[in-house]
């Protein structure tokens, strides 16, 4: 609760800021300093370059040492005191700029000297190890675009949402790192391990249990993102990647893997991470299921009559997407969306999809299909599967957008 | 010159890796990198603990001792019972619950399947201030407190390694495995 209201606060001053920031530049062009401003003047206009009348009559800026977003753009993660949300609508395809992934983290963002890192590996295996981080570097190493979702990522219960409020606790980036079917080779792992819990080095020495199949599928031990080192919120120097899983077990920071011939049953996966279905409840959900949402349009964008691109996004922990299917009459009629290429397995995609708007209030919604025939849910069929207690985690309904005869756009709770 | 030898079976490994890399994945069974770690490095690290009470550390704890630490150290922010903790910066989760008859909020008595998660979780992460800070047998002190503030041992048992991995958790039955494989049903 205390949460939600800050993150609204947060947003609301977000709102000022931009607003007054470009009032500011306005006055700070015409007038000395105004009063009312001088609190954004100090932190917007004096960045912000007054632009010339015809830039082609004027010689800009030269080279420097490290580029900067345009002036005129501020994308922002929103913040509570655990977690930052990715702004899903001001993306127009799938990587996340990585100072605006999302953040989720239990005891804050620790400091590691990459110098003094070190990779332990032990438990069932013939050779307990520790690897430094230029040594986890002389490894074949592999790249991979994919996402990463917190398994709480889902809000709603208002109109006034926008997609980063709603879903932003999901981004993707390109990782690089190692295999770690390269390092339990490395160290001789048990066959007969079938469990490995992995340890970060943060303040929560958050740990997770996670299947010894994973590692010979397709887990990472990852050191970059986006072809640059792991920013510290992500982990840094070293994470662990598990392609299409919930975002906990890719556990950040990493400093020790332990192989087992059972799940250690931490916290994280008892009493957090679990959920109600029916008078059970159900652990274990690694697999992030496949959703979308339409980022555009969306609270609290406007459109107009005439030609609308609707834009979104629809990802699978389990595989690709196949298809993904826009209704704009509420639900009645689907029609396939386009798909950006490559498609990727375990990867947001992105979806466009051509309407005509006729000035009519309706509802836009999407449905995510995806290689395993699973077709994204309504919050009544989740209810219905699971029961109405079913908790925050897990939940990936459709999501739907009414438009308004004025053109603007509000969520649709359920 | 141990080290010589290495880099020169490695490099030989390489060379013969280039001769053959017509197949592409024949990587090396191993690659030599990394060290072998000692007893003590994994010592300093080996904190888990698992339900079967692998990991428990020697020691012993009781509940009255337990009352006196949480009173000290944890109430402050996750307060006694229904204290609304509405005032405090870091809402920490309601510890003390009600068993399962009663619906309660999410807390240890109604929703924890395993006494040793406690016993773990406490030991790597609590006080959230102060991580880390506690001793073995405050540890089992404080875990016997919440678990008979939660109604599920007596005041009068004290918690070692043998006793802790025995207690049987009121949520342990409600707990599945998901089974779920993708496809078409929804669940
Ligand atoms: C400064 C405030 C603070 C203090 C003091 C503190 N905690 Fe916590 N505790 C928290 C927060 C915040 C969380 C949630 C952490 C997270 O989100 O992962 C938490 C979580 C927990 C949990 C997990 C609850 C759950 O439902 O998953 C337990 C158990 C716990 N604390 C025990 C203790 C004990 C025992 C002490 C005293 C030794 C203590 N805490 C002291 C803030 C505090």
């Amino acid at each position: 609760m205390k949460v939600q209201k800050k993150d609204k606060q947060v947003i609301k001053s977000n709102k000022i800021s931009r607003r007054t920031l470009l009032a500011g530049m306005v006055a700070a062009a015409v007038l000395p300093v105004n009063p009312i401003f001088a609190k954004h003047v100090q932190t917007g206009p004096h960045t912000v370059p007054e632009p010339p009348e015809d830039p082609t009559k004027t010689i800009g800026p030269g080279p420097s040492a490290q580029g900067k977003r345009s002036t005129f753009e501020h994308p922002i993660r929103k913040f509570s005191e655990t977690s930052s949300r990715s702004p899903l609508q001001d993306f127009h395809s799938t990587i996340t700029p990585s100072d605006l992934h999302y953040e989720r983290h239990h005891a804050g963002v620790p400091i590691i000297d990459p110098q003094k890192y070190e990779l332990l590996i032990h438990g069932m295996v013939e050779r307990p190890m520790k690897f430094t981080l230029a040594e986890l570097k002389r490894f074949p190493a592999v790249s991979r675009i994919c996402f990463l979702e917190c398994a709480g990522n889902f809000r709603g219960g208002k109109e006034e949402l926008t997609p980063q409020e709603i879903l932003g606790l999901t981004s993707q980036s390109e990782w690089t790192g190692v295999m770690l079917s390269t390092l339990f080779r490395e160290v001789g792992a048990d066959p007969k391990a079938l469990w490995f819990l992995a340890e970060g080095s943060d303040a929560a020495v958050m740990t997770r249990s996670v299947p010894v199949k994973k590692a010979w599928d397709d887990a990472m031990i990852v050191y970059a993102q986006n072809g640059e080192a792991i920013r510290p919120e992500q982990g840094y120097p070293v994470r662990l990647l598990l392609p299409g899983w919930e975002g906990n077990m890719n556990i950040k920071w990493l400093r020790r893997i332990e192989l087992s011939d059972e799940p250690y049953m931490t916290r994280e996966e008892t009493s957090k991470y679990t959920y109600p279905v029916k008078d059970r409840i159900r652990m274990f959900s690694f697999e992030m299921d496949a959703r979308s949402i339409i980022t555009f349009p969306s609270y609290p964008q406007k459109i107009m009559p005439g030609w609308v691109e609707i834009r979104g996004i629809a990802w699978s922990g389990r595989g690709k997407i196949e298809k993904v299917e826009v209704s704009t009459d509420a639900g009645k009629t689907w029609q396939d969306a386009r798909l950006q290429d490559p498609v990727l397995s375990k990867a947001h995609t992105y979806f466009r999809h051509l309407w005509q708007w006729n000035g009519n209030p309706t509802e836009i919604l999407s449905r995510a299909v995806d290689e395993t025939g699973y077709v994204q849910p309504t919050l009544q069929q989740l209810a219905e599967a699971r029961g109405t207690a079913m908790g925050g985690y897990h939940m990936n309904p459709i999501t739907s957008w009414q438009i308004k005869t004025d053109g603007s756009t509000l969520f649709k709770p359920e | 010159m141990k080290i010589k030898i290495v880099v020169g079976t490695a490099l030989l490994g390489l060379i013969l890796f280039h001769q053959v890399s017509a197949q592409q994945t024949s990587y090396p069974s191993r690659f030599g990198f990394g060290r072998l770690a000692t007893t003590t490095e994994i010592a300093l690290w080996d904190i888990d603990v698992r339900p079967d009470g692998k990991g428990l550390p020697a020691g012993q704890g009781d509940v009255l001792k337990g009352k006196v630490i949480y009173t000290s150290k944890c109430m402050a922010c996750h307060g006694n019972n229904d204290t609304d903790l509405s005032k405090i910066k870091l809402p920490a989760p309601l510890l003390v619950s009600d068993t399962l008859a009663k619906s309660r909020p999410k807390a240890i008595g109604n929703y924890w399947p395993y006494a040793t998660t406690l016993f773990d979780y406490i030991r790597r992460t609590m006080p959230y201030n102060q991580p880390g800070s506690l001793t073995d047998n405050e540890v089992y002190s404080i875990t016997a407190y919440l678990l008979y503030a939660n109604k599920i041992i007596k005041q009068n048992q004290f918690l070692n390694a043998k006793t802790l991995p025995g207690i049987v958790m009121p949520a342990k039955k409600l707990f599945i495995m998901d089974d779920r494989k993708g496809g078409p049903e929804v669940r």
